[in-house]
């Protein structure tokens, strides 16, 4: 009874939540909308028992993802409302309806199967961090070691990308120094958008 | 009344759907990227949902190579998008089309 009042409660607060991110003109309104939404779905990964699961949610979406999405912010004019051109919204809405029909033919076929079978029981004995540490060490640890290194390469190409001018402070210096760098940038920037 | 896999999976074609809709009618890129975080979380839930029903636990650790694949979109692809902004002073969809595709 009360796995299913959760259920719905937190249905329909993170759908709420996923309109609100993906409808709204703001960009402020669609972070905070799109931080609240990724709570919400770790309410259901405690419901289904996977307790590690649901942590890594908050930890990883709303602490590090949402934290990066507001540090990206900080570089782009966020204040205004977003213009954003339409051109046909009914061949939108069509798209929308096709895949969305798509999506739920591929979604119900583990339904439709029935011999499904555990590769991997669950055992109630252990705890769920405690199985999931055996699994991941044992039988997933060569994705496991392959994930590790795409997440360094991904951390290499962000602060490389993001990271240029990263030695001088815009705080300290004086009006005419800052001036005088973006002068001397938007030369080079200009050579290189060339080729 | 009783919570069963189908009402889980559901949820998630739905939240699929939501992500699906924001990817077609968004043009600001940020906001292209937040569609995208919807799509890869709807994901998750179907398979934390598998992983409970079929008590198999192959569905949680799916969801967590997910996760980490999307932190790494986040960081990669929000270098590409500061560079891009730098460069151009806009984050529009429709003006990247030096492809000319």
């Amino acid at each position: 009874m009360f796995e299913a009042i959760a259920f719905y409660l937190f249905a329909a607060l993170t759908i709420g939540m996923f309109t609100i991110t993906v409808m709204t003109s703001q960009a402020l309104y669609a972070l905070t909308a799109m931080a609240a939404g990724m709570i919400f779905i770790s309410a259901f990964f405690f419901i289904l028992g996977a307790d590690f699961l649901g942590v890594i949610q908050i930890i990883v979406y709303t602490g590090a993802v949402m934290a990066l999405y507001a540090f990206g912010m900080m570089f782009f004019d966020t204040t205004r409302t977003l213009v954003e051109k339409r051109e046909n919204p009914r061949t939108i809405f069509l798209l929308g309806v096709i895949a969305a029909t798509l999506v739920v033919f591929i979604v119900i076929s583990p339904i439709i199967s029935t011999h499904l079978e555990a590769r991997y029981p669950i055992e109630a004995a252990l705890g769920n961090s405690q199985a999931i540490g055996l699994i991941l060490f044992t039988k997933f640890l060569v994705p496991f070691e392959v994930a590790a290194v795409m997440l360094l390469v991904a951390m290499i190409a962000g602060i490389v990308l993001a990271g240029k001018k990263m030695d001088k402070s815009l705080t300290l210096m004086a009006e005419e120094e800052i001036a005088l760098m973006s002068a001397a940038q938007t030369k080079p920037d200009s050579q290189e958008g060339a080729h | 009344m009783e919570i069963t896999l189908a009402h889980y999976l559901v949820l998630s074609s739905v939240l699929f759907a939501i992500g699906l809709i924001g990817v077609m009618r968004r043009k600001n890129l940020l906001m292209l990227f937040f569609a995208t975080e919807i799509l890869l979380n709807a994901t998750n839930i179907g398979f934390a949902a598998i992983a409970h029903f079929h008590n198999d636990l192959t569905g949680q650790m799916f969801a967590f190579f997910v996760i980490a694949i999307a932190a790494s979109e986040v960081a990669v692809g929000l270098g590409l998008l500061i560079v891009w902004y730098k460069r151009t002073g806009k984050i529009d969809l429709d003006i990247m089309t030096s492809m000319r595709g």
